[in-house]
């Protein structure tokens, strides 16, 4: 099982260091502000902090957190330690609790939930979870700009999950974009799913219209994102022709069969 | 069984002086009238005498001025109740050779259970020949019975007729038989309800148990004291109540001690000794689970001077550095002379102290805490309830599919969930009622308004109809038709309608918003 090396640890600023040790997206200071690689799914982004604002009546905050955390985990799959879902009690007054039955198999026997009653309590068992390091990631949902959750207890989340290696996902229910130290800040909306082949009629696979507006190491841009049950599929426009054919071809993504 | 050391204070005080019992005897010290006397506030009083000066008329508990008027040629000896008592505790715990556990019975008996033991020595009858034998080999007088509550044990030591080989010991089906004809005295009564009761002309138990339990327990109705109240002395002689006796348990000192080849005079030999001697106490205790609250570390110097120096602690510890930091500061006036050859530390007072974690937080900082810290931590700060595992049960309804238990309970064994419906990611709490607007009447609707918001149904699918458990709620509760639908912008839903319109449980059917989709 091989870890990615965080962020903190790579001498990234090193002038020493060839520009080609590093993979895309790592660089960071003048080397990457000249050709800064774009994100696409899959990629190891060694990214341990990261924010998705969405809105509160849907859940398409939560869904692509998972997503997200789910494709920085495919290269680590015989993990089976647990993982830590917080929320505070406006997050789960607007948005509901997790439910087990709609969780992903790999994951839902795994899942440890947090009720906490207040966003600090909240962000305290979130800077306790990314210490643990029996946990493989943790998912935080805060409701709103609490004053509790500044910049100091942004940053304070992101030493910790650099030191420990653990990810966080922090999924802000209808807040303000205000300041943050996350690595990488997603603004995710629900997208129509394409059409399911054998019924065009039902929801299809869970689609996301997602923008990364900040990022450390990558250019800013704007995916329609879908997560068909394997992995992460991103397409760079939406697109709403080609069919989505089940799970007859493991790891076609998006790719139509007909197309090739 | 019960055991009665008759003359204790005499006995002790014979051991003590070498001589043995009787006028007879070789030792003219016994033969001479003695009496040992207690200081009490009103000049010296008489404790305990021998069998000569009994015969002159001296009784226990009169004043020694008075005594010395009846028998001038009484000696005295001081009474040492302090040194009685030490003795019964040994004693107690030599009595363990009878029976599992032994209790005292101050000032001067024993009570030893002997439950299951007796088929050891080959029955009761020679049990107590056993005990009687071993005492008197140790110079004690004793009385000693077995019955089968510890007060029907203690009256027949105290107060029964030992005529035959086997008096001593109560069998039968009825106690009371034999115990009629003690007196009330043998019901371990205070002195003020025995003058009460010898008033009442009650003498014997048999005139106790005579009378009824009514007036009994209408005289000393408000006597709570087993002590004070004969009614419950009698229940407890007749087992009907329980009796709880407090054992004797012996423990040993902790004890650790470094004999040195060459006697040491320099105080960095001292300083390793005592940290060698602090580590060996400290495996120890941590064997026995236990933690000093009291040291003591003693030098012994080749000139013959013993250097005694305590320790006490606010709270068990055994933590090595710990005590030789403190024991460094009580080491600087220690004269070592010609030097010291033998080093002894010990915890004459310990107290119970679990295994702790060694440097939690400096693992942790480096290493990050482990599940189970960290639900501790959670759980101490939110509450047991706020830190919860969702655990599959057997229900088709989906607020019941899924309950919620300790973080760390393992998973049952379960059968595999149903793989071919689709369940929504989240699940409110409780569904929230929408505003619908249909397209036909009894179909699935077009519209429809969900905290304030307009949602536009533009795909579904359902229904998917799960009907009420019937065998747990009432029959009145409607089915639920659940469709998962996505609006015009791409949102996905989880919704229901409750009942139908001709099902006849209720007016027509509502519409409600249960989960929400990736």
């Amino acid at each position: 099982m091989s870890r990615i090396t965080p962020l903190a640890s790579a001498p990234v600023l090193s002038p020493s260091l060839p520009s080609s040790a590093l993979p895309a997206g790592l660089q960071r200071g003048l080397a990457s502000s000249a050709k800064s690689a774009r994100w696409r799914a899959g990629l190891a982004t060694g990214c341990r902090h990261a924010e998705v604002f969405a809105a509160a009546g849907d859940a398409s905050g939560a869904g692509l957190a998972l997503a997200l955390a789910r494709d920085a985990l495919q290269r680590e799959e015989d993990d089976q330690r647990p993982w830590l879902w917080v929320q505070d009690k406006a997050a789960m007054r607007l948005s509901g609790r997790p439910y087990r039955p709609g969780l992903p198999v790999h994951l839902r026997h795994r899942l440890i939930h947090v009720a906490a009653a207040t966003p600090e309590d909240a962000l305290f068992a979130l800077e306790e979870g990314l210490r643990c390091r029996d946990l493989v990631f943790v998912i935080g949902e805060i409701a709103g700009n609490p004053r509790s959750l500044d910049f100091t207890a942004s940053r304070r989340l992101s030493l910790a999950a650099e030191k420990h290696g653990t990810a966080l996902w922090l999924v802000r229910l209808d807040a303000r974009a205000d300041l943050g130290s996350a690595r990488m800040r997603w603004r995710a909306a629900a997208a129509p799913s394409p059409p399911p082949r054998w019924n065009p009629q039902a929801p299809g696979k869970a689609t996301w219209s997602a923008e990364l507006f900040r990022a450390h190491t990558f250019q800013p841009g704007h995916w329609t994102l879908r997560d068909d049950g394997i992995e992460l599929a991103s397409d760079p426009v939406i697109t709403t022709s080609a069919p989505d054919h089940g799970d007859l071809v493991r790891g076609s993504g998006a790719r139509s069969l007909a197309a090739g | 069984m019960a055991i009665w050391c008759v003359d204790l204070a005499l006995d002790r005080w014979r051991l003590a002086e070498g001589c043995a019992r009787g006028p007879e005897a070789l030792a003219a010290a016994d033969a001479a009238p003695l009496a040992l006397i207690a200081e009490t506030a009103h000049g010296p009083r008489i404790a305990a005498t021998n069998a000569a000066a009994m015969a002159q008329g001296v009784r226990t508990g009169v004043m020694l001025a008075d005594a010395r008027t009846l028998c001038p040629a009484l000696a005295v000896r001081p009474a040492d109740p302090a040194g009685d008592l030490a003795f019964l505790e040994r004693l107690a715990l030599w009595a363990q050779r009878w029976g599992p556990w032994s209790a005292l019975d101050a000032p001067d008996g024993l009570v030893i259970d002997t439950t299951g033991t007796a088929h050891l020595f080959g029955g009761e009858g020679a049990l107590l020949a056993d005990a009687r034998r071993q005492f008197s080999a140790r110079g004690l007088a004793a009385r000693a019975a077995i019955a089968p509550t510890a007060g029907a044990a203690w009256a027949l030591a105290h107060y029964g007729a030992h005529s035959g080989p086997d008096g001593a010991i109560l069998e039968g089906d009825d106690p009371m038989d034999r115990l009629v004809a003690l007196p009330v005295a043998a019901l371990r009564l205070d002195d003020d309800v025995l003058l009460l009761l010898r008033r009442l002309g009650l003498k014997r138990l048999g005139d106790l148990a005579g009378i009824g339990r009514e007036a009994l327990a209408r005289r000393f109705r408000n006597r709570r004291s087993p002590g004070a109240n004969p009614l419950v002395r009698l229940d407890q002689l007749l087992g009907r109540v329980p009796e709880p006796l407090l054992p004797v348990i012996g423990t040993e000192m902790p004890m650790v001690q470094r004999r040195l080849a060459e006697p040491i005079r320099h105080r960095e030999l001292l300083d390793r000794v005592v940290a060698d001697l602090a580590a060996d106490m400290a495996r120890l205790l941590e064997g026995l689970g236990q933690g000093a609250r009291r040291l003591e570390l003693a030098s012994w110097k080749v000139d013959g001077e013993v250097l005694v120096r305590r320790l006490e602690m606010a709270a068990a510890a055994r933590d090595p550095a710990h005590v030789c930091r403190l024991f460094a500061a009580r080491l600087d006036d220690l004269d070592a002379g010609f030097g010291i050859e033998l080093v002894r530390l010990r915890a004459p007072w310990t107290e119970p102290l679990v295994m702790g974690q060694a440097e939690l937080d400096a693992a942790a900082e480096q290493h990050g805490t482990s599940l189970a810290a960290c639900i501790d931590r959670l759980t101490v700060r939110l509450g047991a309830e706020a830190v919860r595992r969702p655990l599959p049960r057997a229900s088709h309804l989906p607020e019941r599919a899924q309950r919620w238990a300790p973080a760390l309970e393992p998973l049952p064994g379960l059968q595999e969930d149903f793989a071919f419906h689709e369940r929504p990611l989240k699940l409110l709490d409780r569904p929230e009622p929408i505003a619908v607007i249909y397209e036909a009447p009894d179909g699935l609707p077009r519209l429809f308004r969900w905290r304030g918001g307009v949602h536009e149904i533009a795909r579904a699918e359902g229904p998917e109809r799960i009907a009420p458990e019937w065998w747990r709620e009432r029959s009145t509760v409607r089915l639920r038709d659940y469709y998962r639908i996505e609006d015009s912008t791409g949102r996905r839903y989880w919704i229901y309608r409750h009942g139908l319109a001709s099902d006849g449980r209720g007016g027509a059917p509502e519409w409600f918003l249960q989960g929400l989709c990736a």
